[in-house]
């Protein structure tokens, strides 16, 4: 009891010396260490993260470095816990609506497929049945290069969009124009100007990374502070030194929100184009599955195309914090 | 070189959307070279309006400047400026952020080495070769402003202008700011044209400080000579009789002859 008592007091100093600039706050406690009570429903639930910090420190006493480690752990799981506990939820929700049978298979039976699946995902019978691993790679491979030849014509002439208003002011009704209409409906004309499915499908990826990118460099070019320019103008600059000293750095951090966004369209649509192309690709293998009737591959297909599309945006939001912490 | 900069019957005048705004109207001024000129008035009488000008940053509406004999048509690393809010790019060191300009004035004529040698003199010039290879993020507002004035002196230009260069800082580092500035124009004996509003700032420093209207339609009301033999310590002039004189002429057309305008304006 003594001990409990000796705790409590410390941990309601360690809470008063925490909630200084609250005082109201304090009140409570500190009326129940003057009267020597601990029962004081305030003081005890105050108390007990304070007193398991003061315990956990006291568990390994012998490695005193030791302690921010067990600190660390103890956030890590503080956050972790709220995600997994979400997952869970999802999965419970899942498992309990498909309970009963039907048409929707339930976890368990999913986890049984995606076991096998992944046991070879590389396989190859042909041109219509391939492992999962060259659908989702051959999805990729269409965003990458759709991405990629809209990143080459896209920053560019965002670069020059935002440097020049006229060209702004002439080519900013176009794109509001082309921008909301869905890059499903650009497919036929690519069809039938390329006559392949193929290519059909990466032009849709084209159309619809370029213009997050237009208009996001665009914009950062006009954004670029007055100071930074007048700086080019009394040192007299030439163009190139502006637009990599200058003009470039500046607008990095727009160009690459324009690049995420981009890219996490584009996932979004290659699946939509994939579907009506056919071929090899996720997509295709999702509509393909489908018509094999097998819902527990659709299920995997979704948890692959979230996922991928996770990693691509978490890998650009690394990739923005590295540049962008090298440049400020 | 008793004309090294002329100013001969400027007028800047703005298109706003209520109209016409006149900002500046009939001002010549002449400065010698190795002159220093601050340029002091209420908040909006066009001071940087000026200073603006004379670094081609903006062309008048009517009149005409000369530098040296030619024309000012555009801003050029002849007439270097010290920003206000120094201005340095954020993605180079302080060491870069010189580099550039020192590159742009003399790369084609210097080898890589010569003119590091010269980026690494005008840092050392303002007393940062530690602070060298940081961020301009990483280091205090007062060293911020001695890296851009670094970058301005680098060039070695024909002239100096800076506009209310010590204006954002504290008064302690202001001071010693001041100081320095002092020993570096004695030194390189730069001609500088300094936008102030800080009339101790502007007696200590200059040989002549131009004392502007009240806007809109702003012009030169005074010009007072600073006769205080160089160099100059600001201790032993806190009380000295004739700096003292300077100062109450400066706060006299500021605080009584300018005083009405700004009411009429509030």
């Amino acid at each position: 009891m003594t001990m409990f008592r000796e705790k409590t007091m410390n941990a309601v100093t360690m809470d008063s010396d925490f909630g200084r600039e609250k005082p109201v706050d304090r009140s409570p406690l500190e009326i129940s260490l003057g009267h020597g009570t601990i029962s004081q429903p305030g003081a005890a639930v105050a108390a007990v993260p304070a007193r398991e910090e003061k315990m956990e420190k006291a568990a390994v006493p012998a490695e005193l470095a030791g302690t921010p480690i067990s600190e660390r752990i103890g956030t890590l799981a503080r956050e972790a816990l709220p995600p997994v506990l979400g997952m869970l939820i999802l999965l419970g929700i899942w498992y309990v609506a498909t309970f009963k049978g039907g048409s929707i298979p339930g976890p368990g039976k999913t986890w049984d497929a995606a076991a096998v699946l992944f046991s070879d995902p590389f396989y190859r019978n042909g041109p219509n049945d391939q492992g999962i691993g060259w659908n989702v790679l051959s999805s990729l491979q269409r965003v990458g290069i759709g991405f990629g030849f809209a990143a080459l014509v896209g920053i560019p002439l965002g670069f020059i969009l935002g440097r020049s208003p006229f060209l702004s002011a002439m080519v900013n009704p176009i794109i509001s124009l082309l921008r909301p209409v869905s890059p499903l409906a650009w497919l036929p004309i690519g069809l039938l100007v390329f006559q392949k499915a193929d290519p059909a499908a990466t032009y849709t990826i084209f159309i619809c990374s370029i213009w997050p990118m237009i208009m996001n460099t665009a914009q950062g070019v006009q954004r670029v502070p007055q100071d930074y320019l007048n700086v080019a103008r009394v040192l007299n600059l030439s163009e190139w030194k502006v637009v990599t000293k200058i003009l470039f750095p500046a607008v990095l951090p727009y160009m690459l929100t324009g690049i995420r966004l981009s890219i996490g369209t584009a996932w979004l649509v290659i699946v939509a184009a994939e579907m009506l192309t056919g071929g090899v690709g996720i997509g295709f293998w999702v509509w393909d599955e489908w018509n094999n009737l097998k819902v527990e591959h659709i299920i995997i297909a979704i948890f692959v195309i979230g996922i991928v599309g996770l990693i691509l945006e978490q890998m650009l939001i690394l990739l923005a914090k590295k540049l962008t912490k090298e440049s400020a | 070189m008793e004309k090294f900069v002329q100013i001969e019957k400027i007028g800047q005048t703005f298109a706003t959307k209520k109209g016409k705004f006149v900002a500046l109207r009939d001002i010549s001024l002449t400065i010698k070279q190795g002159e220093f000129i601050s340029l002091i008035g209420h908040s909006g009488c066009g001071k940087s309006t000026l200073l603006n000008l004379i670094a081609g940053l903006t062309t008048p509406t009517i009149g005409v400047l000369l530098c040296d004999g030619r024309e000012i048509a555009g801003p050029g690393p002849e007439r270097a400026v010290v920003f206000q809010n120094h201005s340095l790019l954020p993605w180079l060191t302080c060491f870069e952020n010189v580099y550039l300009a020192v590159e742009r004035v003399f790369g084609e004529k210097e080898s890589k080495q010569k003119l590091k040698e010269r980026t690494a003199a005008a840092i050392n010039l303002v007393g940062l070769d530690h602070a060298s290879s940081k961020y301009p993020n990483e280091i205090s507002g007062g060293m911020k402003q001695r890296v851009g004035i670094a970058r301005a002196l680098s060039m070695e230009p024909k002239v100096l202008l800076m506009d209310e260069p010590f204006g954002a800082l504290d008064a302690l580092t202001r001071a010693k700011l001041q100081d320095e500035l002092m020993k570096i124009c004695q030194a390189t004996q730069a001609t500088t044209v300094m936008v102030t509003h800080d009339v101790d700032e502007a007696v200590l420093l200059s040989d002549r400080i131009v004392m502007m209207t009240n806007g809109p339609a702003a012009t030169i009301g005074e010009i007072l000579e600073v006769n205080l033999p160089r160099p100059r310590h600001r201790l032993t002039l806190a009380h000295d009789p004739a700096y003292i004189g300077y100062r109450a002429a400066v706060l006299e057309f500021l605080y009584e002859k300018q005083a009405h305008v700004e009411k009429l304006a509030a």
